[in-house]
């Protein structure tokens, strides 16, 4: 940490070539990710801010314009070298995990530091650390399936802290998690946050975007405003619809709750985010498998049933 | 990544996709087993009949009419007994020169009958192939100058005209002509499949008559002289060729013998590893297609491992290195089942094998080569999959 900027993306553009036809994703992004920032990225399926993402993160390479992540630009890079960077430098969180099926979550938290030629002991004992720091220091041996929704975002949070990454990357991180486990995960990557880690947040969940420090909106591939809150013009995309469903341990719940659920932790939800921002309050949230912990008695044994039940 | 982790990470993906890997192996197994096996009779066979010949000892002249050459027709034999008296002199000494004139005769003993090689021989036959009799006596000079009806049984002969009893003393007709067994030989085993055990010794003199012939089909000499043998086969043949102006006759020695059979037993068993290597070719294509299904299935898996920091080549090492484990592992067991398949044939049948060392070598190699080879191509496609596109596929 040393006060350059994480990534810097001037100019950024990125044009697909399908059956011939030209398809611009990105026609022109420019965006500082500063170190320990705490961003959102919004914007409608088709916007681009997956492609963003993708860039951001050393998984692409923009068509046209500069980008520097951690210092190097990655058009001079190799795809070795560019491996080699997101290994050191981003932590990649997905909607969908992408876990290791039959792997333990040890093993799974282990994998980038295999890529960095580091031994078998030091990687299980580094990756238990990092699980211990996410609240599954007791999952330590189980594999996905038997594991939560939840418990397997912060195994695939741990994996991407493993290496400690200066950027972590989350693509819909929440997207595949009932609303109380979501606001777990979102809590865990705010104390992260809060330790110095920049969190980048791809969202369309107007409630996730808005714990954010700052938001981008995209659309057609443009950055349309950089402006923080929610603005008018983007308020249809954030309907309750586009909450995710009721998942797996939802179900336990009722239908009346999970209804509630999209319009009813709005007005809370300022408290939270002021909360997950900082420090204090922070530990006591994470390891939710204990009812009634934390600042949101109301929701803590929902919390404990529907991560266990996944 | 460190090439032990990579090994490792190999080993997880086969143990994960168990009965897949077990099947993918088969063929590679199936094919090692098939060449190992397979090269394993070849050679056996190619032994045996070696040393069947070296049997005979490294002084057996053969001399027979014709030239002995690949594609040359087979010539009818001019000699005759003359012959014999001619070449005895070039020799030195009659007890080291043989001859036959063969036919194959049903041969019946009371109710019994069997089919035998029937030879007309001289008494020194015993001397010049070293044969073992087993009970009784061999023909002797008397009988042959006689034509006297005495015959010496093979003990596949023997026993399927006798079976128990003993034959010696007893009648049996040769062609329709009455002879008394007075002798019966070892046992001589197989060759090729061929019972060399069915056999029944007459005088040559008698054989003629019995035929209608007065010709011989070959000579067979004891050289005197191991070193000479080249010369003394040269000076048969130069003798001969004077009292026959229209045929060409040919002087073997078993190192001559033992040449061509080596040349057409190493073709057959080359034959033989090269059908098997073709199924050992079609596990290769197997397991090169269950890789490329393989990369498919785990694109996923790709795509994460590149988004942690896999560079292109981790993920191809990866891969090739599960092909190679397929194929190596398959090779072993192969070799096994292989030696296995080889050593019950040997026993249980007379087909002969034996495993050589350079054969357990070479399928070993080659099934690490099969690996390398058909990994190769799934393993850059795996290492060069988009990422992006990786992390994608659902």
């Amino acid at each position: 940490m040393n006060g350059i900027p994480a990534i810097v993306a001037t100019d950024v553009t990125r044009t697909y070539q399908l059956d011939g036809v030209s398809v611009p994703a990105l026609r022109g992004v420019s965006l500082t990710v500063a170190e320990g920032d705490y961003l959102a990225v919004v914007g409608t399926s088709g916007s681009g801010k997956s492609t963003l993402m993708h860039l951001l993160g050393g998984l692409d390479r923009p068509t046209g314009g500069t980008l520097v992540i951690g210092g190097r630009d990655v058009a001079t890079l190799s795809p070795s070298e560019l491996a080699r960077l997101r290994n050191e430098t981003i932590g990649f969180v997905f909607q969908s995990f992408h876990l290791l099926a039959r792997t333990t979550a040890r093993d799974n938290v282990a994998l980038p530091l295999v890529y960095r030629g580091i031994g078998r002991r030091e990687r299980r004992a580094r990756a238990a650390e990092m699980l211990d720091r996410v609240g599954l220091a007791h999952r330590i041996d189980h594999r996905p399936n038997q594991l939560s929704g939840g418990e397997q975002q912060r195994v695939a949070i741990a994996r991407a802290l493993v290496t400690g990454p200066s950027v972590l990357l989350a693509d819909e991180p929440t997207g595949n998690l009932d609303s109380v486990t979501g606001r777990s995960v979102l809590t865990l990557l705010e104390s992260l946050n809060a330790d110095g880690v920049a969190v980048v947040l791809v969202t369309h969940d107007r409630e996730v975007a808005e714990r954010a420090h700052r938001q981008i909106v995209m659309r057609d591939g443009l950055i349309v405003d950089p402006a923080p809150g929610p603005t008018p013009g983007l308020a249809s995309p954030f309907s309750s619809g586009s909450v995710p469903g009721p998942g797996p341990g939802e179900s336990d719940r009722g239908p009346g709750l999970a209804s509630d659920s999209g319009a009813g932790f709005v007005p809370g939800f300022g408290s939270g985010s002021g909360s997950g921002s900082g420090a204090g309050p922070v530990p006591d949230s994470v390891p939710d498998a204990k009812p009634g912990s934390g600042p949101r008695p109301a929701s803590g044994p929902a919390a404990a049933s529907g991560e266990g039940a996944g | 990544m460190r090439l032990a982790e990579a090994w490792r990470v190999a080993l997880d993906a086969l143990r994960a996709n168990r009965l897949r890997s077990i099947l993918t192996m088969l063929g590679v197994v199936i094919g090692v087993a098939a060449v190992v096996a397979l090269v394993g009779i070849g050679t056996g066979t190619k032994q045996q009949i070696e040393q069947q010949v070296e049997g005979l000892g490294s002084n057996l002249l053969i001399v027979v009419p014709g030239r002995l050459e690949a594609g040359s027709a087979p010539s009818v034999s001019t000699l005759s007994l003359d012959d014999v008296d001619a070449v005895s002199r070039i020799v030195g000494d009659r007890s080291r020169v043989a001859v036959t004139v063969a036919s194959g005769e049903t041969v019946r003993a009371g109710n019994r009958s069997t089919f035998a090689s029937m030879q007309g021989v001289l008494e020194t036959t015993p001397t010049v192939f070293v044969r073992h009799l087993d009970r009784g006596s061999y023909l002797t000079r008397s009988d042959v100058n006689t034509a006297r009806r005495v015959a010496v049984l093979g003990a596949g002969s023997a026993a399927q005209l006798f079976g128990d009893r003993d034959p010696i003393g007893r009648q049996i007709t040769v062609g329709g002509v009455r002879f008394r067994v007075i002798g019966t030989f070892e046992p001589l085993g197989q060759s090729l499949g061929v019972d060399r055990d069915s056999e029944v010794h007459i005088p040559v003199t008698a054989a003629q008559r019995l035929l209608g012939t007065d010709r011989i089909d070959a000579l067979a000499i004891r050289a005197p002289d191991r070193d000479r043998i080249d010369a003394l086969g040269a000076d048969i043949v130069e003798t001969l060729s004077e009292r026959h102006p229209d045929t060409d006759f040919s002087a073997v020695t078993q190192q001559q013998i033992l040449g061509v059979l080596g040349d057409i037993l190493g073709v057959l068993t080359g034959v033989l590893a090269a059908i098997a290597g073709i199924s050992l070719l079609v596990g290769g294509v197997g397991v090169s297609n269950i890789m490329l299904v393989s990369v498919r299935e785990r694109t996923k898996e790709i795509g994460l491992r590149k988004a942690v920091g896999a560079r292109p080549r981790d993920i191809g090492l990866q891969f090739l290195l599960e092909a190679v484990l397929l194929t190596t592992i398959g090779g072993v067991l192969g070799m096994a089942l292989g030696v296995t398949a080889a050593l019950l044939v040997d026993r249980l049948t007379p087909v002969p094998a034996a495993i050589t060392w350079w054969s357990l070598a070479l399928a070993f190699g080659v099934s690490a080569a099969v690996g390398i080879i058909f990994g190769v191509v799934p393993a850059q496609r795996a290492g060069r999959l988009d990422p992006v596109v990786a992390l994608r596929t659902e």
